[in-house]
């Protein structure tokens, strides 16, 4: 299976594990990451409001590339995949906006036809789910982490807004355990994993982050969890910054642990 | 014709596309909102007050840069209001103005760490200058 591939600025930089061991576990699954061309910036956030154009084209542009791929269009940051996600919903939703978009991008040095939301946009655990299977990826599992309890932080981005990114159920959530169970850990559910973890506040307010932050993992530690993973750079960052007492990691560090790809990518 | 506090509110409901009256004041948003302790005026404050068009103590406070973006509000709202965008459109009026950015890149070094990943500097300008 081809899909196009969004990688996002902060793989490239401060979160190189999670995209590397995103590609290689991908090849060891038999999916084909496309990478889009100049991709740029998804811009981290995204701007709910209606006149907010040129905020979204970058967006709009890899949506584009992976129609124009025929492909699906595949992200690994929670980040990326909430700021496509909700681009490519105003664009199949909102008119007005659309043709705001399709008018600017008629301007590009070689434009494309007009943009309405035709791509599917998928995180990388939505294609473990729904184009791999987790049944396949435990078949596909050399290495199970029997006995180890993992909580799965899921954090707001990977759910919310609910109606626009269906990824999960925003209040209870299972793709992350799913995918732990699959990898043969125990998953541990605590109340705080749908909730903030303080996010880009922490640039101007640490203090306000790490509340927020420490409410995250004390709760997964009082639940018994020996481990988080996460899907994004900046939740790992506040857990991590703010001395989590549980260790957090990227789920596709996991994931290669778990495929038996991990030290082979290590090594490279 | 319209004063200048209708025509802002007017702006602020059409940019967010929220319709405060759907609001039944329950408190849930503010109840389940990150940010609580931060913020001057809360998310169902933001719902009322642009309601009633008192909007200038909002565009004035502190707490339209307090909004995570974590979306709680939004989906936890049992009448479908979703304050968090009109905390946004409030935030958007106030930064659209010249010389009114709330951080700039300038302000950016001092304060990164090692680690801080591209996605909060991101994250951060986009959603407090212009």
């Amino acid at each position: 299976m081809k899909v196009s591939y969004f990688p996002g600025c902060t793989l490239r930089t401060k979160a190189k594990q999670l995209d590397r061991y995103a590609r290689k576990c991908a090849e060891a699954l038999g999916i084909e990451l496309c990478e889009v061309q100049d991709w740029q910036c998804c811009g981290g956030a995204f701007i709910s409001a209606r006149d907010e154009v040129a905020s979204k084209l970058a967006s709009v542009r890899a949506l584009i590339a992976a129609r124009d791929a025929q492909q699906p269009l595949c992200t690994v940051c929670s980040a990326c995949h909430n700021v496509i996600k909700q681009t490519n919903h105003a664009m199949q939703t909102d008119g007005e906006f659309a043709a705001k978009v399709n008018a600017y991008m008629a301007q590009d040095k070689q434009p494309s036809a007009p943009y309405c939301g035709e791509t599917q946009v998928y995180h990388y655990l939505e294609l473990l789910r729904d184009a791999v299977g987790f049944d396949q990826l435990k078949a596909a599992v050399k290495h199970p982490l029997t006995g180890r309890k993992i909580a799965a932080y899921y954090g707001c981005m990977l759910l919310r807004p609910g109606k626009v990114l269906q990824f999960d159920d925003v209040e209870n959530p299972q793709i992350m355990e799913d995918f732990l169970r699959a990898l043969g850990a125990e998953p541990v559910v605590f109340p705080q994993r749908n909730e903030c973890c303080g996010g880009y506040v922490a640039l101007e307010d640490a203090a306000s982050a790490k509340k927020k932050s420490n409410a995250v993992s004390a709760s997964a530690a009082s639940h018994g969890a020996e481990l988080m993973v996460t899907a994004c750079p900046l939740c790992k960052y506040n857990l991590v910054k703010n001395g989590s007492e549980v260790p957090a990691i990227y789920f596709t560090e996991l994931l290669a642990e778990a495929l038996g790809v991990k030290e082979e990518e290590d090594a490279e | 014709m319209q004063n200048k506090k209708e025509r802002q509110k007017e702006q602020i409901l059409r940019m967010s596309g929220v319709n405060p009256r759907k609001c039944m004041r329950c408190g849930k948003c503010s109840g389940t909102c990150p940010s609580y302790d931060e913020m001057e005026y809360h998310p169902h404050q933001f719902v009322y007050m642009v309601e009633n068009g008192d909007l200038e103590a909002l565009m004035k406070s502190d707490s339209i840069y307090k909004c995570l973006s974590c979306f709680a509000c939004v989906d936890r709202c049992p009448r479908g209001v979703e304050p968090a965008k009109l905390v946004e459109a409030m935030r958007l009026m106030v930064i659209r103005e010249k010389g009114a950015n709330h951080l700039t890149p300038g302000d950016i070094p001092a304060l990164l760490d090692e680690e801080m990943p591209q996605q909060a500097i991101m994250s951060a300008l986009r959603k407090y200058s212009k």
